[in-house]
């Protein structure tokens, strides 16, 4: 295995009598793209909280890029990058100065900040909307350049939580060519996605159920031991096995 | 006499042209599916279909009952799921209900049967506030709201968008039997996959109606003869079928690249090809293409 970027080892958390997250224990690789899978309410966005340094597991062991994550969480922060469909960039701000406040908050020079926005807006092929209002951008325009925006300060591993909901399907796929240009360039990728197909981009994938990691390899491994035709299939056996309603 | 009917309907928010005359439409008892990415113009729709926004210019009726005039008299007879959560949420699951029921004079004893096989789902929940709800719950709660004074004809605005695909497809099946029940549905959503699942789907695009038909005959309009092109080395694999004469284009589909290709396209020669280009685990396969494959022929990528 290459190097562990992400480590747990019975990792859990509880909210009283409500174990969110049960005793899970994986390990992820630099430059790997990993698909975080699970129905709503199995547990994804509490673990991937505390994977961020955002959360307290209640016991269990953990580092994320090298840092522990009980007492190295602020270190943690600002090696990782992140980005949801919810929140990505900052809509009244221009495109240069969406890239020179995230550039700036992770503490990059302004000789590095200017280079790498010259680098991303010829990438992407927006050097004519550097001045553009984030706003004025098409809803798939907005989550490329998220992106690029989450992976700008070149961190080991970024955490992408459902990045395509709703976005159209050639924009869907355009962003997927982004994501595996940068685990070329070894940043480990960390992904949730309702979208099945997409779960077949990524290198492993993990199904969580009710708290616990229930199933963990790459798609064509996990097709053939649940027998099943496509990643859909080994979705719905899992996933119709959970007892907890509650999420 | 149709469920929904629109004539040139149009809407602009400034400059923005979010609907562009749109026409179409809803046969009664049908499940009518509206397909199409954010920003397509599906919720403009959706507010003007239920009274709560006025068009630029167009007519539109539902239920036989004009969308201007009639107004009072179309809230009484449909249901509408916004794609926003918006019940109450200092109300409980069961005081929501009773609210919905009351402002339409009935109750949700005489309706029940309606929404039962949805509400009993959220039953055990009946004390909880609405807001503390999980996404699903919410969900279901809200369906129900819709359905507690039996309307005619629901409209739902993408309501699985961020739900799990196990949670999607209870919804679908729970559609199904509200359509047995004669409810016309008219549903927006950005997954592709569930097109399938409606009887007609309409195909809109930034404000424009690109298609209209059922799933399966809109699928028979894919001209390409598509492939799908699979090997050891997904992304290199890309460039290289994209670097390929005889590929017109090619885009990822999960397991699979599919491929469309020129006339003088020959399997083997591409087989040959790849392999040069050091891939293993070639597997080539002829498609039937899907809906998604459509939409992205007819469909241009986002332009400014």
């Amino acid at each position: 295995m290459r190097e562990a970027v992400i480590y747990t080892e019975k990792l859990t958390k509880r909210f009283g009598d409500f174990t969110a997250v049960d005793h899970i224990s994986f390990e992820v690789g630099a430059g790997e793209i990993f698909g975080f899978l699970g129905a709503n309410g199995a547990g994804k966005t509490t673990a991937m909280r505390i994977l961020c340094g955002l959360s307290r597991p209640t016991s269990g062991k953990g580092t994320v890029a090298g840092f522990d994550i009980y007492r190295q969480s602020e270190e943690i922060k600002k090696h990782i990058g992140y980005m949801s469909q919810k929140f990505s960039l900052y809509e009244d701000l221009k495109v240069w100065e969406n890239m020179r406040l995230f550039g700036g908050i992770y503490g990059m020079s302004s000789r590095q900040i200017g280079e790498k926005t010259e680098t991303i807006l010829k990438e992407l092929g927006f050097a004519d909307e550097r001045n553009t209002m984030v706003r004025k951008l098409p809803l798939g325009w907005k989550q490329k350049l998220a992106f690029s925006v989450s992976i700008f300060h070149e961190p080991k591993i970024v955490f992408l939580d459902e990045p395509t909901g709703g976005v159209d399907p050639v924009t869907r796929r355009q962003f997927w060519e982004l994501i595996y240009q940068a685990a070329n360039r070894g940043i480990t990728v960390f992904v949730t996605t309702h979208y099945m197909d997409e779960a077949e981009y990524c290198g492993r994938i993990s199904i969580m159920v009710d708290g616990r990691i229930e199933a963990l390899d790459s798609p064509a491994a996990l097709r053939q031991q649940f027998r099943a035709a496509n990643m859909e299939d080994v979705f719905q056996q899992l996933a119709r096995k959970a007892v907890r309603k509650v999420d | 006499m149709p469920a929904v009917q629109l004539r040139n309907i149009s809407k602009s928010y400034g400059n923005l042209r979010a609907l562009d005359s749109i026409s179409f439409d809803v046969r009664r008892g049908e499940i009518f599916g509206l397909i199409g990415p954010d920003g397509a113009g599906k919720t403009t729709l959706f507010r003007i279909l239920t009274t709560l926004l006025l068009a630029d210019n167009g007519e539109a009726a539902v239920d036989g009952l004009d969308v201007v005039k009639d107004y009072r008299a179309i809230r009484n007879r449909i249901g509408y799921m916004p794609g926003k959560f918006s019940l109450y949420p200092d109300l409980t699951v069961e005081e929501n209900l009773k609210f919905f029921a009351t402002v339409f004079h009935t109750t949700v004893e005489a309706n029940y049967d309606l929404v039962r096989e949805i509400y009993q789902q959220i039953e055990p929940f009946r004390k909880r506030r609405a807001g503390k709800l999980s996404g699903g719950m919410k969900q279901k709660l809200a369906l129900s709201c819709a359905l507690i004074h039996k309307p005619s004809i629901l409209f739902l605005d993408e309501p699985t968008t961020g739900v799990d695909p196990v949670s999607r497809k209870e919804f679908w099946g729970i559609l199904r039997h509200l359509k047995e029940q004669g409810i016309t549905i008219l549903v927006s959503t950005p997954y592709m996959d569930e097109a399938t699942r409606c009887d007609r789907i309409a195909l809109i695009r930034e404000g424009k109606l690109l298609q209209i038909d059922t799933p399966r005959r809109m699928t028979e309009q894919f001209t390409e003869s598509l492939w799908g092109v699979r090997s050891n080395r997904m992304y290199p694999l890309l460039t290289d079928l994209r670097a390929y004469p005889e590929v017109k284009t090619c885009f990822t589909f999960g397991e699979f690249h599919h491929i469309t290709v020129k006339a003088d396209f020959a399997e083997e020669k591409l087989e040959r090809y790849l392999q040069e280009r050091g891939h293993r685990e070639i597997m080539l396969r002829t498609l039937v293409p899907t809906i998604e494959d459509y939409y992205m022929q007819i469909a241009q990528t986002d332009t400014l």
